[in-house]
């Protein structure tokens, strides 16, 4: 079923899985701000209206509210559209109707309704987007009881969440990695671009296969700290660890909700301390949760307070991107620190 | 560079307050059988006068006349009448219960009745609408069982929505009535969303929206207005048009510069302004919209003139905002005595029958009532508690499973 495997960018994953939807079920529709013809501004879909048709995949007008209110009315009828919102900054306008339509409407119809759509977003940091182009609002959703939030680190896992996301029955917020799209980044801003190739990661089966939602992965093991990470993050992480020289075991949990609760607390009972590195804003951030988590059910194997590294509590500044954005010294410092403990 | 004269800012007032005289004339109303009827197929650019004409059918001699004048067998005016003579009985009855205390909530539809009744008759099995919480007629014309109702708004044991919606929030699929909420304006969308679906599927549900008049105000109204109308779709967008949102006239609304219907013009889409007390002029209104929409022709944005005369809800007095006689002076009057009339006219109504239907109604909604306080009222009755963890997810997630445990059931 999963066929031929070949690299492939993480864009090119998305498109992929898009494609082998859009084929293989009559009612699966992908829409958004310069999807159709233009293929999206980062290319997700490029290719798909003109192999599947001007009514499986196309533009729409700028109203995020509307797309997303459109797509809740097609859920509630039976399909499983899939819309793209072209930045997650710009999700905002439509935050009414994920939080009181989309997140309640199985509940509050006691299971007439519901809206099983699929919310494609690119969120996050370090491509000098400013503000509006470049923030990590996965808080606001996760805090939202009936959403389900995605974030994959890889070409791999991106394709394979983004299938089981359109196969779920809830609503999902997909958020895309903006910065990882074409190749891993370490958060090293000096060093030369990498691309996909070669990383094992980038192997992509051509069909269709999932990565099942609220499955975390252990991306490196290590047993004397746990580093709890997402997205591009994961690849800044890893960079951290080998830095700080710390034998530290890093987990990737893909999912924000539903969250893998178990892989996170055997990894710190084993390890003893527990470092959350996140882009998103540190108070009230999901490491605030994360954090929780930890000290509610691994208090008595934690060795040292538990540490969080995160963007700071500035609106997403333009010129000191690099300074606002966590690296792998911020990590390998605070690494560093719960050693010592 | 100073103006010619000091700025003012403009702070819409009604015609009148408590204690003054109210004055409808702003609504430019004109006589039954007035305004045009053009073909279905016009183009929306074609009928840009019609926002602002006024399509009635009964006359003040409860005829029907005029281009709109639908063709309706007795028999289904009857219908139209029974089920909003129930809803208003309906409304009385549980609007006492709340003083009762047998229910946290309650809102009254009475003098909009005639709206939702013509449109559920009209529309078919499959179509979809997307209510407002003052369409309870639109359940009442499709026989939805009165004790479902009242056992929703006492949220108890059996209440349909399993004790988690405010009381008169219903959701019946199989009676083609989209799960209601308390935000405003937000499902408008929803159904242009489904409307595009039935359209990719060349299936043929029809998707019918409502709004009241304090919602055009919000900007996902303009925004499904937009979609509607740029993807064709088969929606009737309504506007009902009751001149208050809670205590604020519709002039917050922007209705005192124009017509609310004639929000359509500037999306190119055909736009009517209809007599909504007149259960003919809905019913001729609304079928001109669903032909264009069966024709594959795309929306139609209706306003309906009607007047709310309870309340907001069981939590405001409307005499502490407008006159407590105002709604004697609303010019189209009632909407159940105006059909009531029209079929005595008719010749197959009178008196004593419409005494016996009164009677008869009023019978049913007491049983029901009873029926539902046999089971229980709030607070005397709930579904299991474990109801609360249930369609969060369509699979609960360890948290619900891990809370349900913490709390013991």
């Amino acid at each position: 079923m999963a066929g031929e495997t070949r690299s492939m960018t993480m864009i090119q994953a998305i498109n992929s899985a898009l494609d082998v939807m859009l084929a293989r079920d009559p009612d699966v529709l992908v829409f958004g701000e310069d999807v159709g013809y233009f293929g999206g501004v980062f290319r997700a879909t490029e290719g798909l209206q003109a192999k599947h048709g001007l009514t499986r995949c196309f533009d729409t007008p700028i109203a995020e509210g509307g797309i997303i209110g459109c797509a809740i009315g097609m859920g509630a009828y039976g399909l499983r559209p899939v819309a793209e919102i072209q930045f997650v900054d710009y999700i905002l306008p439509a935050y009414d109707q994920l939080v009181s339509e989309a997140a309640r409407l199985r509940y509050r119809s006691g299971g007439e309704f519901s809206a099983p759509i699929t919310v494609r977003s690119p969120y996050g940091g370090g491509i000098f987007g400013g503000q509006t182009h470049s923030q990590s609002p996965e808080a606001l959703f996760a805090h939202v009881t009936g959403l389900k939030t995605i974030i994959p680190s890889n070409p791999y896992d991106a394709k394979g969440l983004l299938i089981a996301s359109i196969e779920d029955y809830d609503p999902v917020i997909f958020m895309e990695p903006k910065r990882i799209y074409n190749g891993p980044f370490n958060g090293r801003h000096g060093e030369q671009l990498r691309n996909w190739a070669g990383e094992p990661t980038a192997q992509v089966p051509e069909g269709h296969y999932t990565v099942p939602l609220g499955k975390a992965v252990i991306v490196r093991a290590g047993k004397d700290a746990t580093v709890l990470a997402y997205g591009t993050m994961v690849h800044v992480a890893m960079a951290g660890i080998e830095e700080s020289g710390v034998d530290a075991e890093l987990i990737d949990l893909r999912s924000i909700v539903p969250l893998d609760i178990e892989a996170i607390t055997a990894s710190v009972a084993k390890t003893g301390r527990c470092v959350i590195l996140h882009e998103a804003t540190r108070f009230a951030g999901f490491g605030g949760e994360l954090s929780a988590l930890v000290q509610e059910r691994c208090f008595w194997a934690l060795k040292a307070p538990i540490a969080r590294v995160a963007g700071w509590d500035t609106p997403y500044p333009h010129a000191f991107e690099m300074d606002y954005l966590p690296g792998p010294g911020r990590l390998a410092a605070a690494l560093a620190r719960v050693m010592e403990d | 560079m100073r103006n010619d004269r000091s700025f003012s800012l403009h702070i819409p007032e009604p015609s009148a307050r408590p204690g003054g005289t109210p004055d409808f004339s702003h609504l430019h109303l004109e006589p039954a059988g007035a305004a045009r009827r053009p073909v279905a197929e016009t183009p929306g650019l074609e009928m840009r006068d019609m926002p602002y004409r006024f399509i009635r059918v009964l006359d003040e001699a409860h005829e029907a006349v005029g281009p709109w004048a639908p063709r309706i067998e007795p028999d289904m005016l009857l219908r139209g009448l029974r089920a909003m003579m129930l809803t208003r009985i309906f409304d009385d009855r549980l609007f006492r219960a709340h003083r009762q205390g047998k229910t946290s909530f309650y809102m009254k539809s009475t003098g909009e009745e005639a709206i939702p009744v013509a449109q559920s008759l009209l529309l078919g099995a499959r179509d979809m609408c997307f209510p407002t919480y003052r369409v309870l007629g639109w359940l009442m014309a499709r026989n939805y069982p009165l004790i479902d109702l009242v056992n929703q708004i006492f949220s108890n044991e059996a209440d349909p929505l399993r004790g988690r919606q405010l009381p008169i929030l219903y959701s019946a699929r199989d009676y083609g009535f989209y799960s209601l909420s308390g935000n405003l304006g937000s499902r408008m969308s929803h159904a242009v969303g489904w409307a595009m679906a039935s359209a990719y599927k060349g299936d043929d549900s029809l998707a019918l929206a409502y709004v009241g008049d304090g919602t055009t105000a919000e900007g996902d109204f303009h925004e499904a207005l937009t979609f509607a109308s740029v993807y064709r779709a088969p929606v009737l967008l309504c506007i009902t048009n009751n001149q208050w949102a809670i205590s604020s006239f519709s002039g917050f609304a922007g209705a005192q510069e124009a017509p609310l219907a004639s929000r359509a013009i500037g999306f190119g889409l055909p736009g009517l302004r209809v007599d909504g007390n007149d259960f003919l002029a809905v019913w001729a209104a609304t079928q001109w919209a669903v032909e264009r929409a069966r024709a594959n022709l795309g929306p139609t944005l209706i306003e309906f003139v009607t007047y709310r005369v309870a309340g907001h809800s069981t939590s405001d007095d409307p005499t502490k905002y407008r006159p407590g006689d105002e709604a004697n002076h609303f010019p189209l009057g009632d909407p159940v005595e105006r059909l009531k009339q029209h079929l005595i006219a008719l010749g197959v109504w009178d008196e004593a029958r419409h005494a016996a239907l009164t009677e008869e109604l009023d019978q049913a909604v007491r049983a029901a009532v009873k029926q539902g306080e046999a089971v229980g009222t709030l607070g005397e009755s709930k579904p299991p508690v474990r109801e609360m963890f249930e369609h969060v997810f369509a699979t609960p997630d360890w948290r619900l499973i891990e809370q349900r445990r913490e709390l013991g059931v």
